[in-house]
């Protein structure tokens, strides 16, 4: 991901509502893990009241995140490895940056890792001459197409297989074929060659666990367990937040994860790493470096309005119900996390009166929570974003988004403070909408700032008189 | 019994008053006596989901002022009841006697389905409605209060009524208040999905329970010239032979 594009919202929006390849996939898509994930959750030993504990056990470690973070980074440096905490974007990208200098990288091989994207590691990695390729299938078709990710967990849903056919020939010189095995076997072909020649892997980590001294990576396609052990160096990027205490804490997390993400039991490669290879041991790296990114994060933990933000494990199960998701896919969010997690973390991470749009175009369904394999309120938080814009707030350095937004509601909270002063306005709008244009006693077009709504629909009219009024009318003696 | 007090959602007085009207009947019907407070205006929801919590404020004292002395009390919208339900205590956070006074009255506060069905154990009102319904999950009614199962089984009851699901009756049907104004091209977009999926359900008739969604997809349909109504349960179940 190249730099933040949320002030495109409305009209990346717009584009991809007008996508029929990609209406066609996010359909698919929430057909089929939108209801998957629920089901999964359903045929859980333990039924699906298990995000409930999940969310305390993630409550529990936000609250202790410091001392989880020293004894998960005191475990790997005894370990062998090298814990490096970023506290910015920039310092992550430059440790990596130097790790490779020093180790003479021109290759890397990198494992789907969101937090990755969000500090823009490629392009640094590329602007210094190093070799990067995704090796997550998705993820890859993505890079040859010069694209960024649409979804956390499905970075590619935004294509079909004639639109890859068509770049695997363009890119890889392979004979035209849209049969999804080929394809893949053409690109794991490809993939191969890259893994055996990389100097370096690149990781996320969806999970540490301060007990062990172990980071987890979680794949289908085997791809990160070979970018994490075929290369001599290996570094992984964990957000700082994605800890649990406990082992038996962070099993229950791993099983949410994996169907929240896909509706499995388990993924295919659950790897846990905890240091390099030691003397003796045939597989793992020589060099293994955990980098804990802060990059905002300390903010949102001081706040305690959005701590539970940070229980987040991105595993995408939001994308798959959310009902704006659906229609405007990825791209619209113009940065890493996308969909429901994307309209919170996002405004948090790089701005709230930048990426407004984000909070303010969702409909607060509700289905995002009800998804949530943590059990997170987004809902609620995306309420709370909006106060912060409605009012402006210090902490946040947020302005107020509209001088007469704040008028309006002052007016309406008059207004609404008197029948008498209400039915009167209604009198008035109602006298208004007689000289709006009607068909079959429909309003068709309205006024700014409400035109939008005929634009695509008429509106019923306001009715002559009131409930209430009649009411009065006829009952009041 | 002492009376059932009636809530007006703002957009049943002002919009769809028939709505508010075929409630009575319904209730009614059943033998109850009901009270409306004629100087209710509205819960503060708009001013809420705008991020105007001082505004919604002032929406929600004077709502509890006025619904303070009532017994029951009774909504023709879940998305009213989920705000003071959920949202009036939350908005009260920091101020105990008004966040008891707010949940004193939340207690107490019932969707129109969820009172027939669950506080007065009626499924059958003795409603007829001749056609094919397909039933539209609100939002705020399916995951702010957890009612779904409440109004089908009213229709179900209904004679000459026969129900059939759609495909994603619980997806939103992108209402969403003030967004459908500020996004209209993302609301455009999820409330042809959600007509395409009542047509598509062979129904001739939607329903819902609340007003909001009903005037966004009944739009959409005018629009479109279909002949599909879009229809508040309480008009159902108030249909007579």
């Amino acid at each position: 991901m190249s730099g933040i594009s949320t002030e495109n919202y409305i009209e990346e929006a717009k584009r991809g509502i007008s996508n029929p390849v990609l209406q066609r996939a996010l359909a698919g898509l929430q057909d089929r893990f939108g209801r998957g994930t629920a089901e999964a959750y359903r045929r859980l030993p333990e039924g699906p009241d298990l995000r409930l504990k999940a969310h305390e056990i993630r409550e529990t470690a936000i609250a202790n995140l410091d001392v989880l973070l020293e004894i998960l980074a005191d475990k790997i440096r005894s370990n062998g490895g090298n814990v490096y905490f970023a506290e910015t974007a920039q310092a992550a990208v430059d440790y990596c940056l130097a790790v490779a200098r020093r180790n003479n990288v021109r290759r890397v091989v990198k494992g789907k890792s969101m937090v990755t994207e969000e500090i823009s590691l490629n392009p640094a990695l590329e602007a210094a001459g190093i070799e990067v390729v995704e090796t997550d299938l998705g993820e890859y078709i993505v890079q040859l197409a010069a694209e960024t990710p649409s979804h956390i967990i499905a970075p590619a849903v935004h294509k079909n297989r004639h639109e890859i056919a068509d770049l695997f020939v363009r890119k890889l010189g392979i004979r035209r074929t849209t049969d999804p095995p080929e394809l893949t076997q053409a690109a794991r072909k490809a993939l191969r060659e890259k893994f055996l020649a990389a100097d370096m892997g690149t990781s996320g980590v969806n999970m540490a666990c301060a007990e062990t001294g172990h980071i987890t990576t979680v794949s289908n396609e085997g791809n990160i367990r070979m970018a994490t052990t075929m290369p001599r160096v290996h570094v992984a990027f964990m957000g700082m937040e994605r800890i649990v205490a406990r082992l038996d804490e962070y099993e229950i997390i791993l099983r949410l994860l994996c169907r929240g993400a896909a509706a499995q039991t388990m993924g295919t490669y659950a790897s846990y790493i905890g240091g390099p290879r030691h003397v003796g041991e045939s597989d793992g790296p020589d060099e293994f470096h955990l980098v804990i990114i802060d990059n905002g994060r300390s903010r949102i933990l001081a706040d305690p309005q959005f701590r539970e933000m940070l229980y987040c494990i991105r595993c995408a199960a939001c994308l798959n119900v959310c009902p704006v998701y659906a229609k405007i896919g990825g791209h619209a969010y113009g940065f890493a996390y996308s969909g429901p997690v994307g309209a919170v973390v996002t405004p948090l991470l790089t701005g709230i009166n930048r990426a407004k749009d984000l909070f303010r175009g969702e409909t607060l369904c509700g289905a995002c929570m009800d998804a949530c394999s943590m059990n997170i309120d987004l809902p609620r938080m995306l309420l709370a974003l909006r106060e912060k814009l409605a009012y402006g707030d210090p902490q946040w350095q947020v302005e107020p988004a509209s001088r007469s937004e704040g008028l309006a509601y002052r007016g309406w909270s008059w207004f609404i403070r008197s029948r008498r002063a209400y039915e009167l306005g209604l009198k008035l709008a109602a006298a208004g909408q007689r000289l709006l244009p009607r068909k079959n006693g429909m309003l068709r077009r309205l006024p700014p700032p409400l035109n939008g709504w005929t634009r695509s629909r008429d509106l019923h009219p306001l009715a002559d008189e009131t409930f209430i009024a009649r009411w009065r009318r006829t009952r009041k003696s | 019994m002492r009376k059932i007090t009636l809530f007006i959602q703002c957009l049943v007085d002002t919009v769809w008053p028939h709505v508010g009207e075929a409630m009575v009947r319904v209730l009614e019907g059943l033998g109850l006596e009901l009270d409306c407070p004629t100087d209710q205006t509205c819960c503060g929801q708009p001013a809420f989901n705008s991020g105007f919590r001082h505004e919604a404020r002032t929406a929600a004292r004077r709502f509890i002022e006025i619904f303070e002395n009532a017994g029951t009390i009774v909504s023709p919208s879940g998305s009213c009841v989920h705000m003071v339900r959920h949202h009036y205590p939350e908005l009260f956070k920091g101020d105990p006697l008004w966040r008891s006074r707010a949940e004193r009255i939340a207690a107490r506060t019932y969707e129109f389905t969820e009172f027939l069905v669950d506080v007065r154990k009626v499924e059958d009102v003795g409603a007829c409605y001749p056609g094919t319904v397909t039933y539209h999950d609100s939002c705020h009614l399916l995951r702010g209060i957890r009612v779904s199962e409440q109004p089908r089984r009213l229709l179900r009851k209904v004679a000459g009524l026969t129900l059939v699901e759609m495909k994603n009756s619980d997806y939103c049907c992108g209402f969403g208040g003030a967004f459908a104004v500020k996004y209209p091209d993302i609301s455009a977009a999820m409330v042809n999905d959600k007509v395409d999926h009542v047509i598509n359900s062979g129904a001739d008739t939607v329903v819902g329970c609340d007003t909001g969604c009903l005037l966004n997809i009944a739009g959409a349909v005018s629009r479109r010239g279909l002949t599909i109504k879009a229809m508040h349960i309480a008009e159902v179940l108030a249909h007579r032979r």
